[in-house]
């Protein structure tokens, strides 16, 4: 009789907690579900809110004139047409500003890796008086806006003279702006756009490379300087990729340098995308704002085609880099 | 032989490996620190003497200057029609956007850190707005998203008229709640700024999913056989180790949103349309030295909460 009862309970809790596992294994799988569709739905809304101007500037750059007035067209214009980009490409000189511009920002960046990895390298092997408070200015570099010393730049450059020596040869002082040099003066004094950030990530990144690989070679009768270019700069290609992207982007969309050392726009593609709306209305008489604008899009695309072609390119390595490079301390 | 001349030269100039260390090492910093004594501290002096007096600026291009004392602050500050306005709307504007950034921000790096199927994609369009941050194509973008920017804000005026549906009676039903205005109005004012927000924060996302992927594995291992859940390893194990970097981000977000606020564009207009360096120069001082007591209190604050796993 009691062996039964036991028997009949014992069923009773064994059915009970099979169906408590089941319910709570299809709760669980609910949960999943509920969580990774939430998941979707945010990564969905804000993929839209970044890519939904630029799928209209894509769309607006194909209309042609009558589809802007016409109220029914959405996105997809009604005729279609390249005269857009036609024009936008013969008033940017597009091939001839872009390659400038192409070989402008590559020397500029070959410069930057160059240097602050040599910044870097410096700071995180090598033991030096001083070395903190050194490494405190890089951070201060990083964290001092811009402008405080863009005047003092502009002056320097305007009337740019090293130990008077062009004062003594030329009678006057060179006058250094609407060219590149002061960019290229500044990021190879290692001074350039944002290079105190990527001092900072090559001293993270030689910081957490092993000792032993830089003791090898040296006894194996590497010099300093062998050992930093064929060896360290080689291990370091991950970071290497998250400047070059950083920096190519960033130089590619600089306006503030191009701007205070006044760059000719036909040098600088980014530039001369800035006045291309007031080029079309003057030259072409386009007065109607919101034809002109088309003009402006199709620009908009032809500048960003490049850069997006390189980002994509690089965008997998780059990744990898951020991941495995020391931005991290 | 290389090595037996090598030791024979440096027999010769004395010098112990630390030496020649310490020279190699300072040889390799110094194009950097050239470059900083050059453009930096030479600049930051010149910028504080521009400040404190009156420049005129000579046909050939010299100028010659006067000394005024505070007089190009006090008239930043008190005489200008806009710059204090600016200034602290631009203070303000960033003392809100900052914390919703950093949270935004590693809120979307936790999700890009799972795995999923099209992450790669997802990552990839993340980080467009690097792309489209700054300069000449982001003001053109400007003009494009206003359309946008316009359709999102504007829905609360449609839709009250069209269906009958009234964001200002919810907002009603949840200041009923007891909610205070303030909380409210902040949660309007970052809906209607998500596009700036959104933008603003893709380096930052790249910078937590690097924290996050340089957790070590085994602590979730453990929290896991411990039986922690989701919610106590984030805040446990998760939000800890990425806490120094929520400073690294946290300055980095000031600085960049101050570099490209309307103060810059007005101490920009002061030099390069009205001529006038020094009160150009008094308005970048005032605006570095705020930026400056920002950082420093943020950072004191955060230093103090952060924890370092080593």
């Amino acid at each position: 009789m009691k062996t039964g009862q036991l028997k009949l309970q014992w069923k009773k809790i064994r059915q009970d907690t099979v169906l408590q596992n089941k319910r709570s294994k299809i709760l669980t799988k609910y949960k999943k579900r509920l969580f990774s569709l939430f998941k979707f739905l945010i990564l969905l809304g804000i993929s839209y809110i970044i890519l939904g101007p630029i799928i209209s500037i894509v769309s607006n750059s194909f209309f042609s004139p009558t589809d802007v007035y016409n109220p029914s067209v959405f996105l997809f214009p009604l005729k279609p047409t390249f005269d857009n980009f036609r024009l936008a490409m013969l008033r940017l000189n597009y091939v001839k500003t872009l390659s400038f511009t192409v070989v402008y920002i590559s020397l500029i960046t070959l410069i930057q890796i160059f240097i602050t990895s040599m910044a870097g390298y410096g700071f995180a092997r090598f033991e030096f008086p001083f070395k903190n408070i050194l490494f405190g200015c890089v951070i201060i570099t990083i964290v001092l806006p811009t402008h405080t010393i863009m005047l003092p730049l502009y002056q320097h450059f305007r009337s740019f003279d090293f130990l008077g020596i062009f004062e003594s040869a030329r009678g006057s002082k060179l006058n250094l702006l609407s060219s590149e040099t002061p960019m290229f003066l500044m990021t190879i004094l290692g001074s350039g756009l944002r290079s105190g950030l990527y001092i900072y990530i090559f001293n993270q990144f030689f910081r957490g490379l092993p000792k032993e690989i830089e003791e090898a070679a040296f006894i194996d009768g590497a010099g300093m300087w062998y050992t930093y270019l064929r060896i360290m700069l080689v291990n370091a290609i991950p970071s290497v990729l998250t400047v070059t992207v950083f920096s190519l982007v960033w130089q590619y969309n600089d306006m503030f340098y191009a701007r205070l050392f006044s760059m000719a726009s036909d040098h600088i593609i980014t530039f001369r995308l800035s006045t291309i709306q007031a080029t079309i209305e003057f030259v072409d008489k386009v007065k109607d704002p919101l034809i002109s604008q088309l003009y402006v899009y199709a620009g908009v695309i032809l500048v960003l085609l490049p850069i997006l072609v390189i980002y994509l390119i690089l965008q997998k390595y780059f990744m990898e880099g951020v991941e495995r490079s020391g931005i991290v301390g | 032989m290389a090595i037996n001349k090598k030791i024979k030269a440096a027999k010769h100039d004395k010098l112990t490996l630390r030496h020649k260390r310490a020279i190699v090492g300072l040889l390799f910093i110094s194009p950097w620190f050239l470059g900083f004594l050059i453009y930096y501290v030479r600049s930051l002096f010149i910028t504080i003497s521009f400040s404190l007096s009156k420049i005129n600026i000579a046909e050939s291009g010299g100028y010659t200057s006067q000394f005024i004392g505070l007089n190009n602050f006090k008239y930043a500050l008190f005489q200008d029609a806009n710059f204090n306005q600016l200034f602290v709307n631009s203070i303000i504007d960033i003392l809100i956007d900052v914390p919703f950034i950093i949270f935004f921000s590693l809120f979307i790096a936790l999700l890009l850190n799972s795995k999923f199927r099209g992450r790669g994609l997802v990552r990839a369009i993340f980080f467009l707005p690097i792309l489209l941050g700054s300069g000449a194509v982001a003001n053109t973008l400007l003009l494009a998203t206003q359309n946008i920017q316009g359709g999102a804000g504007a829905v609360a005026s449609e839709m009250s008229g069209i269906s009958g549906v009234n964001i200002d009676y919810f907002l009603s039903i949840f200041t009923d709640l007891g909610l205070p205005d303030k909380l409210l109005d902040y949660i309007v004012d970052l809906i209607g700024r998500i596009f700036d927000i959104v933008r603003a924060s893709s380096v930052q996302i790249i910078i937590f999913i690097a924290a996050l992927q340089s957790v070590p594995h085994s602590l979730y291992e453990v929290s896991n056989i411990e039986g922690a859940t989701t919610y106590e390893t984030f805040w446990k194990v998760t939000f800890p180790m990425v806490s120094p970097l929520i400073l690294t981000n946290v300055v980095y977000t000031i600085v960049d949103s101050f570099v490209g606020s309307l103060v810059v564009d007005t101490a920009y207009e002061a030099a390069f349309v009205n001529y006038n360096y020094g009160l150009s120069s008094a308005m970048s001082i005032l605006s570095t030295a705020v930026v400056c007591v920002i950082l420093v209190t943020v950072g004191t604050i955060l230093t103090r909460k952060t924890f370092y796993y080593n």
